[in-house]
C-alpha cells in the first residue's frame, strides 16, 4: 500500500479510537458537575453516593483518554511532516494554547477530583470538578478551532512558493473565530453531553431492570434523562447550523453529502439511499427539493452540485461521505424520539415500568458513539482531497522521509494495543458498573475489604520477601 | 527582528521551551524514576504506596510533555516537522511506553488477582524504563545532530540513531531519572519502606555517578562541539560548576537523610544538564554535522514573529495560572502517603 493510503488510515484509526473517550469525559464531566452540585445543595448522602460512583467511572475513561491522546498531538510530525510545516504558525498556537490552558487544568485538578475526597473541604473539591469539566471543554475548543481552521482557513496569508509555501497568522481572532469554528464547536460539544447522558442513562436503566440500587439509579436516571433530551433537542438547532455553515462555506462537501451532482437542479433531501459515483446520481428515498428548501427557504433553488468541481477537487468517497451524514441525522432522530417518549411516561408515572424502553436505553449508549464518529467520518472525508480546505492537498502533507514500512509497523503495533486496551477498558467498565455504588454507610476498613487491600495481602505475604533492610537504618529517620 | 528586553522572539521561545522541557524532565522524571524502580519493591503494599506516592499528580506533570510538544510544534514548525518524522521509530516506542505507563497505573488496582496485579507491575516498569531510555535516546541525537537535506528533513538511516553516545545518553538519563525517583518516594514514605528506599536512592545515586561520569568523559573526548562553548567562556563555565557542586550535594543529603534538599539537588541537576545542552547546541535545534548548511536554527525553522508574539502572550498569562495551580495540587498531596479507599 501507499504511504498516504496508511497515513491516513493510521490517523482515522487513532483518531478514531481517541475519541470514544473525550466526548464522554466531557459529557460525564457536565453530569457529575451536576450531581456533586446536588449532593452539596441538598446534603443528601444518596447523591454523594452517585457522585464517586460516577467519579470512578471518570477515571477509567479518563485515563484511556490521555494516553491514546498523546499520540495525536506527535502523529502530525511523526506522518504529515510536510503539514505541519505549512500550518505550524497558524495551527500550532491553537495547540499550545489548548496545552496550557486547558489540558493543565484539567490534568492537575484531576487529581483532587480522584484522590482528594478525603483531603481537602467539599467546596473545594467541587470546584476542582468543575475545573476539570471547564478543562475537557476549553479542550475542545482549541482542538475544534484548529480543525474548523483547515475547513474554512481564515486570518492568514501564504508566505512562500512550491515546496516551502507555508500559511502564517495575519489575525489570530480572525483564525480562531474562522467562519465555522463556532457552530461546529456547539455543534462538538453538545454531541459529547449526549455521550456522557446516554452512558449513565444506560448504566442506570440496566440497574432498574436487574432490580438493583435503585435507589440511586432512579434519581441518577432522572437527572441523565433531563440532560439527555434536552441536548438531542438543541442538538437539532445546532447541527442545522453547522450544515448551514458546510453550505455557504463548503459546497463541495455539502453537495456530497446529499450527492447532489447537477448545478442546475434543485437539490433534494435524502431519508436512506445510496450514491453511484461513476454515473454520478443518488437513489433512494427522498424529499424532493429539501436540501435547497433548507438552505434556501426554498423547493426549487438550483444549488451547486458535484460537476461544478473538478473531478480532482471533489471528495473522492462521496458514497461513504453520503452515508456517514444520513447515519447521523437519523441517530440524531432517534436520540430525539426516544427521550421524549421517556419524558412523556416519565410525566404520566410509569416511565419504570416500561421495560422495552429500558433495555433500549441500556443499548442506546452506542448511539451518541455512533453518531459522533459518523459526524466526524462526514467532516472529514467531506473535506478531502484538501487538508486544508482549498489550500493544501492531502496528498502533498505527507512526511516525506518515512517510509510506507515504517508507517504499516506503527499502525500493526497501535491495532495490537488499542484492541487489548478496548478489550480491558470494556472487562473493566463491565465489572466497575456490575460492582455498582459503594455503600457509604460501611466504616473505610470493611471498605477496603470489599475493594482489594486485606484480600491480597495475606496470599503476597507468604510468598515474597520483606522489604526494607535493619532497624538501625530506620532510627535514623 | 523585533525584540523584547533585548532578545528577539526567537531567543525567547527557546527559552520557554527549554524551560518546559526542563520542567517535564524534573516533573515526570520523578514519576518515570519512581516507575522505573517500581520491580524493586517487593511487597503489594509498597508497590500500592510508590503508586500512589505519584498518583494525583503523574498526569499533570505528564502535561509539560504536551505544552512542549505544542511550544515546538507552534514556534518552530519546521523542527517539529523534522525531529518527529526522523525519529519515527524510537518515538512510537516512546509513545507505546506512555500508554502503559497510564494504563497500567489506572488498570492495576482494579482487579485483586496476583496474576493481574504482577502483570502490570511488569508492565508499569518496563514502560517506563523504556520511555526514559527512548528520551536519552533522542535527546542524545539531537544534542549530536542528525543528517538533514535541503528541505531540512532527515537523510540519514535510524539505525544510526543507536550511536555509542546517545546510548550513554539514553543510560544517563534512566540512571539520572532512577535517582531523582528513588530520592521522591523515600520524601513521600515511611517506615521499612521508606528504609529500603534510602537504600535504594543510594545505590541509584551510583549508578548516575558512573554512567555520568563515562558519558562526560566521551563527550568530551570525541565530541568537541559540546563542550566548546562551555569551555570558552567563563560565564558559562559556571554552570557545570554549578552542576557538579549540585551532584554533590545529593550524597550529602543522602547521608543525612534530608531528602528534600537531596530531591532539590536532583532537580538543579536535571534543569543544569538540560541547559548545557541548550548552550551547547544554540543557535540551532537540530544541527546537521553532515552538512551544517542544512542544520534548523531557532531563525530559519521558526514561525512568523506575529506568532511568536501571540505565542510569548499566551506563555505570559498560562504560566503563572499552572504555576498557581499545581503548587496548589501539590500542596494539597503533601506529606507521606497514606492509603485509602480512593487510593490505587
Amino acid at each position: 500500500m501507499d504511504v498516504e493510503i496508511l497515513a491516513r488510515l493510521q490517523f482515522a484509526f487513532t483518531i478514531s479510537f481517541h475519541y470514544i473517550y473525550p466526548p464522554l469525559s466531557i459529557g460525564l464531566g457536565l453530569l457529575l458537575v451536576i450531581m456533586e452540585g446536588m449532593y452539596l445543595k441538598t446534603g443528601n448522602k444518596l447523591y454523594e453516593q452517585m457522585t464517586r460512583f460516577w467519579i470512578r467511572i471518570f477515571a477509567l475513561i479518563f485515563g484511556i483518554g490521555v494516553a491514546t491522546g498523546i499520540i495525536m498531538e506527535f502523529e502530525f510530525g511523526t506522518n504529515w511532516a510536510t503539514y505541519s510545516k505549512y500550518v505550524g504558525d497558524v495551527f500550532g498556537s491553537a495547540l499550545a494554547a489548548e496545552g496550557i490552558f486547558a489540558f493543565a487544568v484539567e490534568s492537575g485538578f484531576l487529581g483532587i477530583l480522584l484522590f482528594g475526597w478525603n483531603r481537602v473541604s467539599s467546596r473545594v473539591h467541587f470546584f476542582s470538578t468543575i475545573m476539570v469539566f471547564l478543562g475537557s471543554m476549553f479542550s475542545a475548543i482549541w482542538i475544534v478551532v484548529a480543525n474548523s481552521w483547515q475547513q474554512t482557513p481564515a486570518g492568514f496569508h501564504i508566505v512562500g512558493e512550491g515546496m516551502n509555501a507555508r500559511a502564517e497568522i495575519t489575525d489570530f481572532w480572525a483564525m480562531v473565530f474562522n467562519p465555522s469554528s463556532v457552530e461546529r464547536l456547539v455543534h462538538v460539544w453538545i454531541g459529547a453531553f449526549l455521550a456522557g447522558a446516554f452512558l449513565v442513562l444506560s448504566v442506570n436503566a440496566w440497574y432498574i431492570l436487574k432490580n438493583k440500587h435503585l435507589h440511586i439509579a432512579k434519581p441518577a436516571f432522572k437527572i441523565a434523562l433531563v440532560a439527555a433530551t434536552f441536548f438531542s433537542l438543541a442538538q437539532l438547532l445546532a447541527g442545522h447550523r453547522s450544515a448551514d455553515g458546510v453550505s455557504k462555506n463548503q459546497p463541495a462537501k455539502l453537495a456530497a453529502m446529499e450527492g447532489h451532482y447537477d448545478s442546475l437542479a434543485k437539490a433534494d433531501m435524502f431519508l436512506l439511499g445510496w450514491v453511484d459515483q461513476k454515473k454520478g446520481i443518488a437513489k433512494g428515498l427522498k424529499i424532493p427539493g429539501g436540501l435547497s428548501f433548507l438552505t434556501h427557504q426554498d423547493f426549487s433553488y438550483p444549488l451547486k452540485g458535484l460537476q461544478a468541481f473538478k473531478p480532482q477537487d471533489r471528495p473522492t468517497q462521496v458514497n461513504a461521505v453520503f452515508q456517514f451524514y444520513h447515519i447521523m441525522v437519523a441517530i440524531g432522530m432517534l436520540l430525539i424520539a426516544s427521550t421524549l417518549l421517556a419524558c412523556w411516561y416519565w410525566w404520566k408515572g410509569t416511565l419504570f415500568t416500561k421495560k422495552w424502553l429500558l433495555v433500549f436505553f441500556v443499548w442506546s449508549v452506542l448511539l451518541p458513539q455512533l453518531a459522533n464518529q459518523a459526524g466526524w467520518f462526514t467532516a472529514e472525508m467531506g473535506r478531502q482531497p484538501w487538508v486544508v480546505y482549498g489550500l493544501l492537498r492531502t496528498s502533498d502533507a505527507l512526511s516525506r522521509t518515512v517510509t510506507a514500512n515504517q508507517i504499516l509497523f506503527s499502525l500493526v503495533l497501535f491495532t495490537i494495543v488499542y484492541t487489548f486496551l478496548f478489550a480491558l477498558f470494556l472487562f473493566l467498565l463491565n465489572r466497575k458498573i456490575h460492582h455498582g455504588p459503594e455503600d457509604l454507610h460501611q466504616t473505610d476498613e470493611e471498605n477496603e475489604n470489599e475493594m482489594y487491600t486485606k484480600r491480597i495481602i495475606p496470599i503476597l505475604e507468604g510468598s515474597t520477601v520483606t522489604d526494607g533492610g535493619n532497624d538501625k537504618t530506620l532510627s535514623s529517620h | 527582528m523585533e525584540t523584547f528586553l533585548g532578545l528577539d522572539y526567537n531567543v525567547w521561545w527557546f527559552l520557554v521551551f527549554g524551560g518546559v522541557i526542563s520542567g517535564y524532565a524534573i516533573l515526570d522524571g520523578f514519576d518515570l524514576g519512581a516507575g522505573a524502580l517500581h520491580l524493586f519493591l517487593k511487597k503489594e503494599e509498597s508497590r500500592r504506596i510508590a503508586l500512589n506516592a505519584i498518583g494525583p499528580i503523574w498526569d499533570g506533570n505528564e502535561v509539560w510533555l504536551v505544552i512542549g510538544g505544542g511550544a515546538l510544534f507552534a514556534g518552530f514548525p519546521i523542527a517539529y516537522a523534522a525531529i518527529f518524522s526522523a525519529f519515527y521509530i524510537p518515538f512510537m516506542v516512546f509513545l507505546t511506553g506512555l500508554i502503559f505507563r497510564a494504563v497500567s497505573i489506572e488498570f492495576r488496582s482494579k482487579e485483586p488477582m496476583v496474576w493481574w496485579r504482577t502483570f502490570w507491575d511488569i508492565a508499569y516498569c518496563v514502560a517506563n524504563i523504556v520511555i526514559s531510555l527512548s528520551l536519552g535516546l533522542m535527546l542524545g541525537n539531537v544534542a549530536y545532530g542528525i543528517p538533514l537535506n535541503k528541505q531540512h528533513e532527515f537523510s540519514g538511516d535510524w539505525l544510526s540513531f543507536f550511536n555509542p553516545f546517545s546510548i550513554l545518553i539514553a543510560i544517563t538519563t534512566l540512571s539520572l531519572f532512577m535517582m531523582h525517583g528513588a530520592i521522591y518516594l523515600a520524601m513521600k514514605t515511611e517506615r521499612r519502606l521508606y528504609t529500603k528506599l534510602t537504600i535504594l536512592a543510594k545505590n541509584f545515586t551510583i549508578f548516575f555517578l558512573v554512567s555520568f561520569a563515562f558519558s562526560t568523559l566521551y563527550t568530551l573526548l570525541y565530541i568537541p562541539h559540546l563542550s566548546d562553548k562551555l569551555r570558552s567562556s567563563p560565564l558559562f563555565f559556571l554552570l557545570p560548576a554549578l552542576m557538579i557542586l549540585a551532584i554533590a550535594n545529593i550524597p550529602r543529603n543522602l547521608k543525612k537523610a534530608n531528602y528534600r534538599f537531596a530531591f532539590l539537588s536532583s532537580s538543579v541537576t536535571i534543569a543544569a544538564l538540560l541547559m548545557m545542552v541548550a548552550i551547547e547546541v544554540f543557535p540551532y535545534l537540530l544541527y546537521s554535522p553532515t552538512n551544517p548548511q542544512n542544520s534548523i536554527t531557532i531563525h530559519n525553522g521558526a514561525s512568523s514573529a506575529k506568532t511568536m508574539k501571540i505565542l510569548l502572550i499566551i506563555a505570559l498569562i498560562g504560566t503563572p495560572l499552572v504555576a498557581i495551580y499545581s503548587s496548589f495540587v501539590f500542596w494539597t498531596f503533601k506529606g507521606k502517603v497514606k492509603l485509602d479507599e480512593m487510593s490505587y
